[in-house]
């Protein structure tokens, strides 16, 4: 039993007494002592993670709970009472919140055990975790790469086998891309289907919570655990999840897949393009109908998204001002002087030139140019969406135009960087879930297929991307970094 | 579009983030190409084609989503403040704050 | 030079009366100290979200019909940005362009005409933590419990010509939102709060002149004396051929000046867009009938119905129905006497003097409106004098007892028995001889002593009318 076996096999042999609770806590610790010297996944584990395990399984076994005892991170952009909570920033550095984000209570009552914080972009802004205000993190798959971003901390984490499963967040593909880059499944739930409370907000209308795994299945079980109405959470949704790991049923026969060119486009290395048309053919073989859909107004998504998210960022980030929490700068005279130097020194400049856009595009005289003009185009985008799943189930494209790029190569170049986000971007735009699987290994990386659903049916699009997942036969994939390690 | 050095300085200003002499140049040319991506939203086509179009602005599909007037638990005095820089007789101390 | 002609908007803060703040469930409660009603909500903390009291909303609501506001049937929440200590997350939830009330109006009295002032809308809001400033000016103190404190705003039109009408249109305000239990309106505490735009224009223009904002008028008279220091002070400045500055004032209450608190060119940006934590606000039109049903008699009517149904002087009506308390405490009293304008004077002579002494509010005291009309009755039907009654209602003030058992315990019966006073007077008037002797020769005063002895002898109990016609009876006889 490793973090590579799926948590139903964990789950099963914690029941037949093969291994405890703490012993599964006690190997993360171990798997992570062991490699995250090396892939920086973490930035912080919980010494006591081993002893939180032992009195949590005996208070809850004999449950049915499938997480119970399975050790698992969190993304540090989710709220922990008690444990620092720093989004990869340096202005929270020492921050202990006074309360949990919904998603970890609702792990914890689950049985779930947390071992610990992962490393992101500093407040999720990026697609190659190399923004953090602390260290990058390295792709398992090859050190020399980004594990993608802005969830990469949570990807390699699951990757490397450290824990059988992590939450992220995705506000235009952080959960997805990175799952692509490092070879794991990622799901970004429907808005609104997992509770934002607790989780720092980059771009409030955008942001949502999400499970990084091996399988689809272990991605369902997750999502269940984690989904559903949340009182504290205004935009949460008032619906019942329904049993996603039901809707697993491996057959696909008529379920109609469309195919969007403009996803297609020619930033796409050809050798994620054959992977994924490879991907396709497979899905029409076990029964599902292909059909081209348009989805016209994507070449303006990432215009649109480039001044949405900034511009919620640059009023969500405005409070820290190093008043109630977090690091203020020491040498301040007077109260301006204290808010520009704790924000400045405090900020990486990833963060600070995407509060400086969103400033710009909400100040008065540029509002109705960009951001008002922003959310008009998001209506139709969300538009192009309805009526493509007119005719369509699922829609299937590449997640990222490229494999996993090297450390250093883009971030030099916002805007290019910014480009490679082109095919997870307009789901956010218009709240839809989306899941990216592994479909195949470029000159030893990975490559994520993406699928994207209906609002609110995670279930179509979990069945589809588990029966593709069970015929390619590829799960879970696992870097030559893990396989030389022994628990 | 693009930026002045003044443009990045006046929002600088509104974000309250310290920029320097340099670094305000650097920032007008990053921000001036990003902006430029951005100004495809202007053009004249698609401008043409918002016209009439609702904005979404929440991605929520609940409207009306309200608590009920019952009281719950606010913080100790001393959670609340845990965090805090600086912090004296319960409350938060900053640098003075002129009236105003 | 050609007249000026003064005009003036009212920005208008009033909190509403909930239990809880507008976006988390701490207690919104006035005095409590520092930081203890505050939650990560409240803190600004990171992942922190707020959720809508319904009652806020509701009560917000109310106060816009009641203003005569159009409420239409969507709204929205806006973030509108600043920096500054009292605003934990940097933005103030508010309304910007989709209030939930516009268009309203109400009536105020200047010089006993009628007179409309337009309400432009009434928006819902958080209000802001608390600052306190060292002795020594180096540094400040946050208390975040005033975070979240549910609030409107009522932004009027600039239909105010004077610094009276003015503090008439605030006054009205506060009556009205009274009245509809929307808020307590205590200026002194700060749960009513008025922000002014003056300026001056020759009169018969329709531009308007440069206009300057004033803060911190923290009482009705305060409001009226700083709008007519600013008036002065803007004349002053055009009578010399010079510009008024556009700018924020604060009025100094101590030396009755406005200061300057920032000029045009400090000016927010305030970057306004519609807050992605809170869903649009969605009202059927059955809701917002049921928060119109809520609302009450309100004193304009309340005053012309006490003129026309107990006939009470136009002064009377506007005293009584300076507060719901008071007037329903009058409307309760009259209904049961057999002259309203005798309920009328109790309560303003007696009853408000006694409030006033004793610093209470009218439903604080221990006479109900019922125990006064009794009271009254049995001056009506005789059984006591007036100026018994007036000790009696003192007694029933601070004993809680009812008149008719005080009168009991105390023997307090007015005596109409006409033998038993014909006795009495007798011996008055011959303890008396100069007195009558006076009234013979004509001087009417000397009655008054007499029957004041009268009164002495029965330690007040007797019956005035009675007295005075036995009096003149026993004098006329003895002739």
């Amino acid at each position: 039993m490793d973090f590579f076996s799926s948590l139903l096999e964990l789950h099963a042999g914690l029941l037949k007494r093969e291994a405890t609770a703490s012993e599964l806590a006690d190997l993360s610790l171990q798997r992570i002592a062991t490699l995250d010297d090396r892939v920086h996944a973490f930035l912080h584990v919980s010494a006591n993670c081993v002893a939180a395990a032992a009195q949590k399984t005996e208070t809850v076994i004999g449950r049915e709970s499938i997480l119970d005892g399975i050790p698992y991170a969190l993304k540090d952009n989710m709220c922990t009472r008690g444990i620092e909570t720093t989004c990869a920033s340096h202005i929270l550095k020492g921050y202990i919140p006074p309360y949990s984000a919904t998603v970890a209570e609702r792990l914890d009552d689950a049985g779930a055990v947390l071992v610990g914080k992962l490393n992101m972009d500093e407040f999720a802004m990026g697609s190659s975790t190399e923004n953090s205000g602390f260290f990058p993190t390295r792709n398992p798959w090859d050190l020399e790469r980004v594990p993608g971003g802005s969830s990469g901390g949570a990807a390699a984490a699951v990757a490397a086998g450290m824990v059988p499963f992590a939450l992220g967040s995705d506000t235009g593909g952080s959960i997805r891309q990175p799952a692509a880059f490092c070879g794991v499944v990622g799901l970004k739930p429907s808005y609104g289907l997992v509770s934002r409370f607790g989780l720092v907000a980059f771009a409030s209308s955008l942001d949502q919570i999400g499970p990084l795994t091996h399988t689809v299945e272990d991605a369902a079980i997750v999502l269940q655990a984690i989904a559903g109405k949340d009182e504290r959470d205004s935009t949460s949704a008032n619906i019942q999840a329904p049993d996603y790991r039901a809707a697993l049923t491996g057959d696909v026969r008529g379920l109609r897949i469309g195919i969007a060119s403009e996803y297609f486009g020619p930033s796409v290395e050809s050798g994620v393009r054959d992977a994924v048309t490879k991907a396709i053919a497979l899905l029409e073989q076990l029964g599902a109908t292909v059909s081209p859909i348009s989805l016209p107004h994507t070449e303006y998504a990432l215009s649109a998204y480039y001044l949405i998210a900034p511009a919620e960022a640059s009023s969500n980030l405005a409070r820290y001002d190093g008043v109630r929490y977090g690091v203020r700068a020491a040498d301040a005279g007077n109260l301006l002087d204290m808010y520009q130097k704790t924000r400045s020194t405090g900020f990486g400049s990833e963060v600070k030139r995407r509060i400086l856009i969103g400033t710009y595009a909400l100040s008065s005289g540029y509002y109705d140019d960009y951001y008002k003009r922003a959310q008009q185009v998001r209506t139709l985008i969300r538009q192009d969406f309805l009526d493509a799943f007119e005719s369509v189930d699922v829609i299937v494209s590449p997640t990222a135009p490229t494999t996993a790029f090297r450390l250093g190569e883009k971030v030099h170049d916002p805007l290019t960087m910014y480009l490679s986000d082109i095919c997870t971007i307009p789901v956010n735009l218009a709240g839809l879930p989306a899941i990216s699987v592994p479909c195949g290994i470029i000159d030893g990386l990975p490559v994520g297929l993406q699928m994207i659903g209906r609002m609110f049916d995670e279930q179509t699009l979990l069945r589809a991307a588990h029966a593709y997942e069970q015929a390619a036969g590829m799960a879970p994939l696992r870097p030559a970094l893990a396989m030389g390690v022994k628990a | 579009m693009s930026l002045s050095r003044k443009d990045v300085l006046h929002v600088a200003t509104l974000a309250r983030l310290h920029v320097t002499d340099a670094e305000q140049e650097e920032l007008a040319q990053e921000l001036s190409r990003i902006l430029a991506y951005a100004a495809q939203l202007n053009t004249l086509d698609l401008v043409a084609s918002l016209a009439g179009v609702e904005v979404t602005s929440h991605m929520s599909v609940s409207s009306m989503v309200t608590r009920p007037d019952a009281q719950g638990e606010s913080l100790p005095p001393e959670v609340v403040l845990a965090n805090a820089p600086d912090a004296e007789e319960q409350q938060f101390r900053v640098p003075a704050v002129l009236e105003g | 030079m050609t007249a000026l002609e003064t005009v003036i908007g009212l920005e208008v803060h009033v909190e509403l009366g909930t239990k809880t703040k507008i976006f988390c469930s701490c207690a919104a409660e006035f005095g409590a100290p520092p930081n203890s009603h505050v939650c990560p909500v409240c803190l600004g903390s990171p992942g922190a979200l707020p959720v809508l009291n319904e009652q806020a909303l509701a009560l917000g609501i109310r106060a816009a019909l009641a203003l005569n506001c159009s409420v239409p049937a969507q709204s929205k929440f806006d973030r509108k940005n600043y920096f500054y200590p009292d605003s934990p997350k940097a933005y103030q939830i508010s309304q910007y362009d989709e209030p939930i009330g516009q268009h309203g109006f109400i009536e105020i009295a200047v010089g006993g005409e009628k007179k409309r002032i337009g309400i432009t809308r009434v928006h819902l809001e958080e209000d802001a933590g608390k600052l306190s400033h060292s002795p020594y000016g180096d540094v400040s103190f946050v208390d975040l419990n005033r975070v979240g404190i549910p609030l409107i705003e009522i932004v009027s039109e600039p239909d105010i010509r004077s610094a009276e009408e003015a503090r008439l249109y605030l006054e009205e305000i506060r009556s009205i939102l009274q009245y509809c239990l929307v808020s307590e309106c205590r200026m002194e505490e700060g749960s009513l709060r008025c922000d002014a735009n003056i300026s001056l224009r020759p009169a018969g223009q329709r531009e308007f002149g440069t206009k300057t904002e004033i803060k911190n008028m923290n009482s009705f008279r305060n409001v009226q004396r700083g709008l007519e220091y600013e008036q002065e002070r803007q004349t002053g400045i055009l009578a010399r051929g010079e510009n008024i500055a556009q700018q924020t004032l604060r009025w100094d209450e101590a030396t009755g000046t406005t200061l300057v608190m920032r000029s045009k060119e400090d000016a927010h940006d305030y970057r306004y867009f519609p807050d992605p934590d809170l869903p649009r606000i969605v009202l059927s039109a059955a809701y917002i009938d049921a928060r119109r049903g809520e609302i009450p008699e309100l004193p304009t009517q309340m005053r012309e119905r006490f003129e026309r149904e107990y006939g009470l002087p136009a002064y009377d009506a506007g005293v009584l129905t300076a507060s719901r308390g008071l007037a329903e405490y009058f409307d309760q009293t009259a209904q049961r006497v057999r002259d309203p304008k005798s309920a009328s004077n109790w309560i303003m002579g007696e009853l408000l003097a006694y409030l006033k002494a004793a610093m209470l509010e009218i439903d604080e005291i221990q006479v109900t409106p019922f125990a006064l009309a009794d009271l009254i009755r049995l001056i009506e039907d005789g059984t006591i004098s007036a100026k018994i009654a007036k000790t009696l209602l003192k007694d029933m003030l601070d004993s809680g007892k009812d008149a008719k058992t005080l009168i009991a315990d105390q023997g307090l019966i007015q005596i109409s028995d006409e033998g038993e006073l014909r006795a009495i007077a007798l011996r008055v008037l011959a303890a008396n001889p100069k007195s009558v002797d006076d009234y013979r020769a004509g001087k009417e005063k000397a009655l008054g002593s007499l029957v004041g002895q009268m009164m002495k002898e029965t330690r007040g109990k007797a019956n005035p009318q009675i007295v005075n016609r036995v009096i003149l009876e026993l004098i006329a006889g003895g002739e």
